[in-house]
């Protein structure tokens, strides 16, 4: 049953990420994405880490492949014009996918080759029997790697006030609202009634 | 018969019989949720409401859901069809699926996982996609203005909702609903749910969830005022119905969490009478009243309006909220009404 269901998620991230490339709307490519992180996130409910599962969805379907279909929708790109001149990219395009794929080689060696493969896979994890991976997570973020978590969040809290601030205008001469102004505006002083009298007008 | 049912074929028809149960229930409540919103709207306004089909109307929800099947699907020239019509049914298969986790009593629950409220999550921020792949492959520019700002509504809401949530769950020490439920558990019936120590976070939830459901005073995306009906403009008959059916499963989906988080779920409010799934119902028809009065009795916000009151009001309030409820479990304040996970689990 198992296999049955990695062979399915593993056609969805494959078919995903072929016709992400392929396909000729950038619209249904971010669709596309879409379905190449939700094979994936199936992928990490079948390892019963259904913590992670969760986040991926979240953070990358519910959030980031959110944005992008804004940008796509909304940037008015001739998306033809691109594609022609991609054939320029493909020899710098070819060489950073190889040495992406070199590092991943590298980082997963070390939890497979060096010396202290050993140690080092057995070292963080308690047995999931006992504690549940949202509870192991937790202690090993809000226990063990406290301070490298809470630097991480500070690095993407300045990060975002940079982006905040880079695009920030202070435009003069525009009327804004008061929302307590508004609220504690007296009837009486805002309005005046006027008592017309028939055919004489004001 | 009874070893059947232990064998993996025999469990497999277990768990389909259970899901085709769920999903019966989901489906019957909403044919009877439309009526009911219409007849509440109606009596509101002093109407009578839909009265013509069966006893007082009650077929009536059965007739328009017959009508629209039988109706022609009406695509535009310029619509992107795969995406038109996957649309519908992305927000119709999304609201139908987050009751997989939902509780109706002690053990009735279709998966009781641990990460439950996460899925929950997960499956809302999914939601967005029927409504922005609606409106763009509509390929119109009212359908895209009312996708837009539902996308952008839905988000925002999601944000408070989470935080709300999580106080929640700081006092249960869980994301599973049965254990939420069962921390509510206590000797003073209605007094020891957690919309007591929670209780302004009760009414943030619901005013969230009408945003999060584009329900009115927020429904923006739809405003027939100044959008036609927004994302729904170039749907007809099924695809339609699809988009209204999701709508109002999400709706009741919402009923269900209220009851779950802040009122004990199938607990008896009565100490001494028993629990049970009538409670839970009970509970979810109660909300779900709740929320067609709000329909009845309030005018459309303006948008910018909402922004500011989801951004600059319930994200502060709620995110305080959680500062607050953290250190109020951690030092047990108030008899430990605030930590709750000793009873839990």
């Amino acid at each position: 049953m198992a296999t049955i269901a990695f062979y399915a998620f593993a056609l969805g991230v494959i078919l995903g990420g072929l016709f992400t490339v392929l396909s000729r709307n950038p619209v249904h490519s971010v669709l596309w994405l879409i379905l190449a992180f939700l094979s994936s996130a199936g992928f990490f409910v079948l390892l019963g880490a259904e913590f992670v599962a969760m986040l991926m969805v979240i953070v990358y379907v519910g959030a980031v492949a959110v944005l992008f279909l804004f940008v796509v929708m909304m940037l008015d790109v001739d998306f033809a014009e691109l594609r022609a001149e991609m054939g320029k990219g493909i020899p710098l395009a070819l060489l950073i996918g190889v040495i992406i794929l070199m590092e991943l080689g590298m980082g997963i060696g070390v939890w497979q080759f060096s010396d202290r493969a050993q140690i080092l896979r057995s070292a963080p994890v308690p047995d999931i029997a006992d504690v549940p991976n949202t509870v192991a997570i937790g202690q090993l973020l809000y226990d063990r790697y406290l301070i490298l978590f809470q630097l991480a969040g500070l690095i993407l809290l300045v990060a975002m006030i940079g982006a905040i601030l880079l695009t920030l205008r202070h435009r003069p001469g525009i009327k804004r609202q008061d929302v307590l102004a508004q609220m504690y505006r007296d009837p009486a002083k805002a309005m005046e009634l006027k008592d017309v009298k028939p055919g004489q007008g004001l | 018969m009874a070893d059947f049912f232990a064998t993996p074929a025999g469990i497999a028809v277990v768990v389909i019989a259970q899901c085709i149960a769920v999903l019966a229930f989901v489906m019957i409540s909403l044919l009877f949720l439309v009526y009911g919103d219409r007849k509440i709207w109606a009596a509101v306004q002093m109407r009578r409401g839909p009265n013509v089909v069966g006893p007082f109307g009650i077929m009536q929800s059965l007739a328009d859901a017959l009508k629209y099947v039988v109706k022609e699907i009406v695509i535009p020239a310029g619509a992107d069809k795969p995406v038109f019509l996957l649309a519908p049914m992305t927000s119709f298969v999304l609201a139908m699926i987050a009751w997989a986790v939902i509780p109706f009593a002690d053990g009735w629950v279709l998966a009781d996982i641990n990460v439950a409220i996460l899925y929950i999550f997960a499956v809302s921020s999914l939601e967005v996609y029927g409504v922005i792949m609606g409106g763009w492959a509509s390929n119109s520019k009212y359908p895209f203005l009312g996708s837009l700002r539902s996308a952008a509504q839905m988000i925002s809401y999601e944000v408070s909702i989470g935080l709300i949530i999580i106080g929640v769950i700081i006092s249960a020490g869980s994301m599973n609903f049965s254990d939420i439920v069962r921390a509510q558990d206590g000797h003073f019936g209605f007094f020891s749910w957690f919309w007591l120590p929670h209780l302004p976070m009760v009414f943030l939830f619901f005013i969230s969830a009408l945003a999060e459901t584009n329900r009115p005073p927020f429904d923006l995306p739809e405003a027939e005022s100044e959008l036609v009906a927004g994302y729904q403009v170039e749907y007809s008959s099924t695809p339609f119905l699809l988009f209204m059916a999701g709508e109002y499963i999400a709706i009741f989906l919402m009923c269900a969490l209220m009851s779950l988080l802040f009122f004990g779920g199938w607990l008896s409010p009565i100490p001494g009478l028993p629990d049970g799934a009538l409670w839970m119902v009970a509970k979810m028809a109660f909300f779900f009243f709740m929320f067609a009065m709000v329909k009845a009795i309030t005018p459309r916000y303006r948008y910018d309006q909402l922004m500011r009151l989801g951004w600059k009001v319930f994200l502060p309030m709620s995110l305080i909220w959680v500062v607050l409820v953290a250190f109020l479990a951690k030092f047990e304040a108030f008899g430990g009404a605030y930590a709750r996970w000793a009873v839990g689990g």
